[in-house]
């Protein structure tokens, strides 16, 4: 679905991310985890071509980035931002409609089809009875859901969320999370970025850690994420512990005042 | 009838009744009777039918026309710029115009050249604040443009006043003076004539993309993500936007507030779908226009200049709006 050669990113004439490899297959799960200023959103932002990339190559589906138009882009991935700020006050249907821009033409107006793509969108990530509140009046964590939502609205191949649990209850989290999982079961590939390692633990097939731009470690989450890798990205000691069932957590050693 | 059809057929009655009155009243009242007769064809008093036809039908025509096309292309900027404080004026459109104008009654060219140089204005100032402000990289785009029109705008307006200065006091002063503050006196069909077909072509574009322009409200990187090609979607519609203020400024001279006002009134309304928005907003318009047009010609002994009735009206009306929306516009 995804591939990733030796890719350069940055802002323009600042190079912040080299020599990243990877790729994501149908159904897979990637969890991006490193600290804040990483480089994640910048990643990700230069993966949907909207930061032109310094060097390397970015395909989907085996078509190289830059020969899709922003149309084709939107039809094969979708984007969930970190946080959004609404101005105007449209309701959270049509705002969820507005992921349906890259399979209607320019001139045409969502129909009954849009419409039941977006509900269902809706439905899925149980705000359906949010449909009609304006997105200026509801929750961060509800806008974050009707984000996923537009998304979602998109249908497409491949879903990319940057941070989707940020402004989260834990509950809603948790809610989130089983949605990527159920999506990547459908054939979805998922690449989301956490600053939670229990996130990759719970969801993802594998989890990649960017420190200072670069990959220092790419693959199942329980190979990769470990005391030694996350002292080195986060600069905290940190215990691994496998609970029953086969899961794993970590748990911060944490200094008390004494 | 439906809640949602009520906005629209309560500012569409509102706006016929509106034309009647501003054909009926005036320094030679017609009655409602005669109006009707006219428009059904019966014969009228010559000078009835000369008032009606001849003086104040162009009138009402222009003032429909100039506030329809403020108000929508209000309308398209304010959802482009995601800012409610954003109006036709921000991009150096009214100041271009201005300037042009001036220039125009300075040379003493005519009414068509002085209607051809405000045109030009116009569209030169936006070309300019767009050329300028879209090479200032490292900025949000959006505000770099918006900035970069307020500074153009404060250049021009040093521009008028040097002009100004240099006009003859007696004879071209007045005209001047007149032409800054707005005016629909002396409006002839033939400028309608060439007015209307170009705010016409600006409209198109705003009524092809009428769904699509809910996408430009959104920040950038997500209008990108969802398929937009901002860059030109953007420029499409300043260009269209402009085309449609240029043309109503051409024919009335700088009438402010219409273009600000009016399309919040709109969204308190029917809320922020542009679908919905732009037609309400525009027979909106049409009636704030017609209605101080009218007032403006039968209030006083003399004409009082449109744009000082529109300011009057619109500072507290809208620091009410202001007061009332908070953060929801």
């Amino acid at each position: 679905m995804l591939q990733v050669d030796k890719l350069a990113f940055g802002f323009p004439g600042r190079t912040i991310g080299r020599d990243v490899n990877f790729s994501l297959a149908d159904g897979e799960v990637l969890c991006v985890l490193g600290p804040n200023g990483g480089g994640k959103t910048t990643l990700f932002r230069t993966l949907l071509g909207l930061l032109e990339k310094h060097s390397g190559s970015i395909a989907f589906q085996g078509s190289s980035l830059e020969n899709l138009t922003r149309r084709e882009i939107a039809r094969r991935v979708g984007y969930v931002p970190q946080g959004h700020a609404a101005y105007f006050a449209f309701t959270v249907r049509e705002f969820v409609l507005m992921g349906r821009t890259a399979h209607l033409g320019t001139f045409a107006s969502p129909a009954g089809k849009d419409f039941a793509v977006a509900d269902r969108a809706l439905e899925s990530l149980g705000i359906a009875h949010l449909a009609e509140r304006p997105v200026t009046e509801i929750s961060g964590g509800e806008r974050q859901l009707a984000l996923v939502a537009r998304a979602l609205a998109q249908e497409p191949r491949l879903l990319v969320l940057d941070e989707p649990t940020a402004s989260l209850d834990f509950g809603n989290q948790i809610r989130v999370l089983e949605r990527l999982a159920a999506l990547a079961a459908a054939g979805i590939a998922i690449l989301f970025s956490s600053h939670d390692p229990d996130h990759a633990f719970l969801c993802a097939t594998r989890a990649l850690l960017l420190a200072e731009g670069r990959v220092l470690e790419i693959g199942r989450p329980r190979d990769v994420i470990r005391p030694d890798t996350l002292e080195r990205l986060y600069r905290v000691s940190v215990q691994v512990l496998a609970t029953e069932g086969g899961m794993h957590t970590c748990l911060p050693r944490f200094d008390r005042p004494s | 009838m439906s809640s949602r059809a009520l906005p629209y057929v309560a500012s569409a009655g509102a706006l016929a009744g509106l034309i009647a009155i501003a054909f009926a009243v005036g320094r030679y009242p017609v009655s409602l009777e005669e109006l009707f007769s006219l428009s059904t064809g019966q014969a009228v008093a010559p000078n009835v039918e000369t008032v009606v036809m001849q003086v104040r039908g162009p009138r009402v025509a222009a003032a429909l026309l100039v506030g329809a096309a403020l108000a929508a292309a209000g309308t398209a900027y304010q959802g482009m710029f995601r800012n409610p404080l954003v109006s036709p004026d921000i991009l150096g459109v009214s100041s271009g115009a201005a300037l042009g104008a001036v220039l125009a009654i300075l040379l003493s060219l005519g009414a068509v050249f002085m209607q051809l140089f405000a045109f030009a204005g116009g569209l030169a100032a936006v070309g300019l604040v767009y050329g300028i402000g879209a090479r200032l990289r490292g900025h949000d785009p959006l505000l770099a443009l918006v900035l970069t029109g307020v500074i153009i705008g404060t250049l021009l307006g040093s521009a008028i006043a040097l002009l100004k200065v240099l006009a003859d006091p007696h004879n071209q002063l007045p005209a001047i003076t007149f032409w800054l503050l707005g005016s629909l006196a002396s409006i002839s069909p033939a400028e309608l004539l060439v007015a209307a077909p170009l705010a016409l072509i600006g409209l198109a574009p705003m009524l092809l993309l009428r769904w699509r322009m809910n996408l430009l409200a959104l920040p950038d990187d997500e209008a990108r993500a969802l398929g937009v090609d901002t860059v030109k979607m953007r420029t499409l519609v300043v260009a269209a936007a402009t085309l449609m203020t240029a043309a109503a400024v051409a024919v009335s001279g700088i009438i402010g507030w219409v273009g600000l006002l009016i399309p919040h009134a709109a969204r308190l309304l029917v809320g922020p779908d542009f679908g919905r928005l732009l037609p309400l907003a525009m027979v909106l318009g049409a009636g704030f226009m017609l209605a101080v047009d009218t007032l403006c010609r039968t209030v006083a002994p003399i004409e009082v200049p449109p744009g000082v009735l529109t300011a009057l009206i619109g500072t507290p009306f809208f620091l009410w709006l202001f007061a009332l929306a908070r953060r929801t516009w």
